[in-house]
C-alpha cells in the first residue's frame, strides 16, 4: 500500500508490474491512468493540492478498499503542478488473488479520489485561467459505493 | 490560543491570501460558525457553492467543532483525478 503525491511522471509498465512481482498469490492486477485530454482550447491545467491532507486522504482511501476487498497491494500516484494534454495525472493500480476485487476496488479508489482527495485543477485558455468546476457526476458515482449499488 | 486558517483553490485567489491565524473568539465552536466570522472579512467565504472545509486535515461538516490549535482549512469541491 503506497501512495505518491508528486510533480515528476511515472512509468505505467514498471508500475503495474511491481504489482505483482515476487507475489505467486496474485491472480490479478487492475490499473487506471488518468491523461489530461485534448479539449480544444485548453493549453495546459495546473493541479494544486493541499499538502499533508492529500496524503493522508488518499492513504485512508486505500485503507478502506483494502477493508472492503481481498487486496494484496496497492498503488496510487496523482501528479501535481502543470500538466499539458496527454500527459498522465493519476495512476491506481491493485492487485488481488481474483478480478473482481481488483476491478472492484481500482473503481472504488478513482471514485473516492475525485470526491475526497483535495486536488483542484485550473486551466489555461486562450481566453485566460479557469478553476475546474466539480461535476455532480463524480459525486453520483461515489455514492453509489455506500448505496448499496455496488462493492 | 490561536487558529491556523487555509484556503485553496479558486477561494485562495478571491481571498487574496492562503493563510492566517486569527485568534478564536469565545462562542465560536463549530466550523459553520467560524465560515460566518470570517465571512464578515472575506464574503467569498458565504458565496462560494458548495463550500467544503477540513479540520486538521480531515474533512468536515459545518457542524463539526473546531477548538484552540486547529487546523481549519476551507476551499471549494475537489477536483482532481
Amino acid at each position: 500500500m503506497e501512495v505518491s503525491v508528486q510533480p515528476e511522471d511515472f512509468d505505467t509498465g514498471a508500475e503495474i508490474a511491481a504489482l505483482s512481482a515476487g507475489d505467486d498469490g496474485a491472480g490479478a492486477v487492475a490499473s487506471f491512468v488518468g491523461l489530461v485530454r485534448h479539449d480544444g482550447h485548453v493549453a495546459a491545467m495546473t493541479l494544486e493540492h493541499y499538502p499533508g491532507m492529500t496524503e493522508a486522504a488518499l492513504t485512508d482511501i486505500v485503507a478502506q478498499a483494502g477493508q472492503r476487498w481481498m487486496l494484496r497491494r496497492v498503488r496510487v500516484i496523482h501528479r501535481i503542478g502543470r500538466l499539458l494534454p496527454g500527459e498522465r495525472i493519476v495512476f491506481v493500480g491493485v492487485s488481488s488473488g481474483h478480478r473482481g476485487d481488483a476491478f472492484a476496488a481500482c473503481e472504488f479508489i478513482m471514485d473516492y479520489l475525485k470526491t475526497r482527495a483535495p486536488f483542484w485543477k485550473k486551466e489555461e485558455t486562450p481566453e485566460g485561467t479557469r478553476w475546474v468546476d466539480a461535476r455532480e457526476s463524480d459525486d453520483h458515482a461515489a455514492r453509489r459505493w455506500s448505496d448499496g449499488m455496488a462493492g | 490560543m490561536t487558529l491556523k486558517i487555509l484556503y485553496f483553490a479558486g477561494l485562495r485567489e478571491a481571498i487574496g491570501s492562503g493563510a492566517e491565524n486569527i485568534e478564536l473568539p469565545a462562542g465560536i465552536g463549530t466550523v459553520g460558525a467560524l465560515r460566518e466570522l470570517l465571512g464578515r472579512s472575506h464574503p467569498e467565504l458565504l458565496s462560494t457553492k458548495n463550500l467544503r472545509a477540513a479540520v486538521n486535515q480531515r474533512m468536515a461538516g459545518m457542524d463539526a467543532p473546531v477548538a484552540d490549535g486547529d487546523e481549519v482549512a476551507f476551499f471549494p469541491p475537489v477536483t482532481g483525478g
